[in-house]
């Protein structure tokens, strides 16, 4: 027998795959949500209850022509979305999520001409209720532009 | 002594019209959106005309979260830099045609609220500047569908003004 035949009987093995289809569905899910698209975000990674989503700039998104600065609507919209998908991506597979309350401290303006990418960590849940944390950063990313905290409803699968 | 003659309704209307349409226009996010703003006096009311684009949720269908905090952002910041021009736009010190004009306020906090799934429909906010102070300002904003007295979502916002 193969290897790779072997390890898919196992039954961690089957319970690995299960997350990783899982993971692979959450990333098509959130991207093909129309708002997200027009925005131009693309899922760059998911992991078990995180996710990483990058937007382009666009002068279509600015908010302050003098400067060319991104408007702070357009990262609460990426941070949401991140945020979504890693509650999405959480181990205990929710069927899906909705956004309760969010907050952003925006800490310094988004470099002009820079993609925005979200990291989002749903590092908590309870029956119905998830909790996540998010940072935005540009090129830089050392110096987040926006962090966040979350709480995001969680819709349990049906047995 | 004499009395100054009331201005014409037109021109009242025309000077504000001119300087919200400025103000808006200054915006090129309000614009991607689809936002616009209602007047009445001094009182604005930010619409969001539905567009399949806004979507987030496909199954219900709803609003996306990230549009509808947009959405409330945009109404809050322009309602602040709204009644912070009033004053000098009413006594003619702000000329909407000029090149320069007062620079936004910038968002240092905001928390939304999501109340209840956002529809495929219109959405309305309105905005009150509960606060403001010469560094620091702070506005509270609600947004309805259908029922005004059903609000979709709120937040609140903190905002750092423009140095003078």
């Amino acid at each position: 027998m193969a290897p790779c035949a072997r390890a898919l009987t196992g039954e961690n093995d089957v319970k690995e795959i299960q997350m990783s289809q899982r993971l692979i569905q959450a990333r098509d899910v959130m991207q093909s949500l129309p708002h997200a698209q027009s925005l131009g975000m693309i899922v760059t990674e998911t992991a078990e209850g995180s996710a990483t989503i990058t937007m382009p700039y666009d002068p279509r998104l600015i908010g302050d022509p003098a400067t060319g600065v991104l408007h702070g609507g357009a990262i609460s919209a990426l941070m949401d979305t991140a945020s979504g998908a890693a509650v999405m991506c959480h181990p205990s597979a929710p069927a899906a999520t909705a956004t309760l309350d969010l907050r952003i401290d925006y800490m310094r303006p988004a470099t002009p001409g820079q993609a925005i990418t979200a990291r989002a960590i749903c590092h908590h849940v309870t029956r119905t209720v998830a909790f996540v944390r998010v940072t935005a950063t540009d090129a830089d990313e050392s110096r987040p532009v926006a962090m966040g905290t979350g709480t995001f409803t969680l819709e349990r699968p049906l047995p | 002594m004499t009395r100054k003659p009331p201005e014409p309704v037109e021109v009242v209307k025309s000077r504000r019209e001119a300087a919200l349409a400025r103000l808006v226009a200054g915006v090129p996010y309000i614009g991607f959106l689809g936002a616009r703003f209602d007047r009445r006096g001094d009182e604005l009311t930010a619409v969001l005309p539905f567009h399949p684009s806004l979507i987030g949720n496909p199954a219900i269908p709803a609003l996306h979260g990230g549009a509808t905090a947009a959405f409330l952002e945009v109404a809050a910041i322009i309602e602040l830099a709204w009644s912070n021009l009033w004053q000098d736009m009413e006594e003619g010190r702000i000329d909407p045609s000029a090149e320069a004009f007062p620079a936004l306020p910038k968002t240092i906090t905001f928390t939304v609220d999501y109340l209840r799934s956002g529809l495929p429909r219109d959405a309305y906010a309105r905005a009150t500047v509960t606060r403001s102070g010469r560094r620091f300002a702070t506005v509270q904003v609600e947004a309805w569908q259908d029922n005004r007295a059903k609000p979709f979502a709120q937040a609140t916002a903190h905002f750092l003004m423009p140095e003078l």
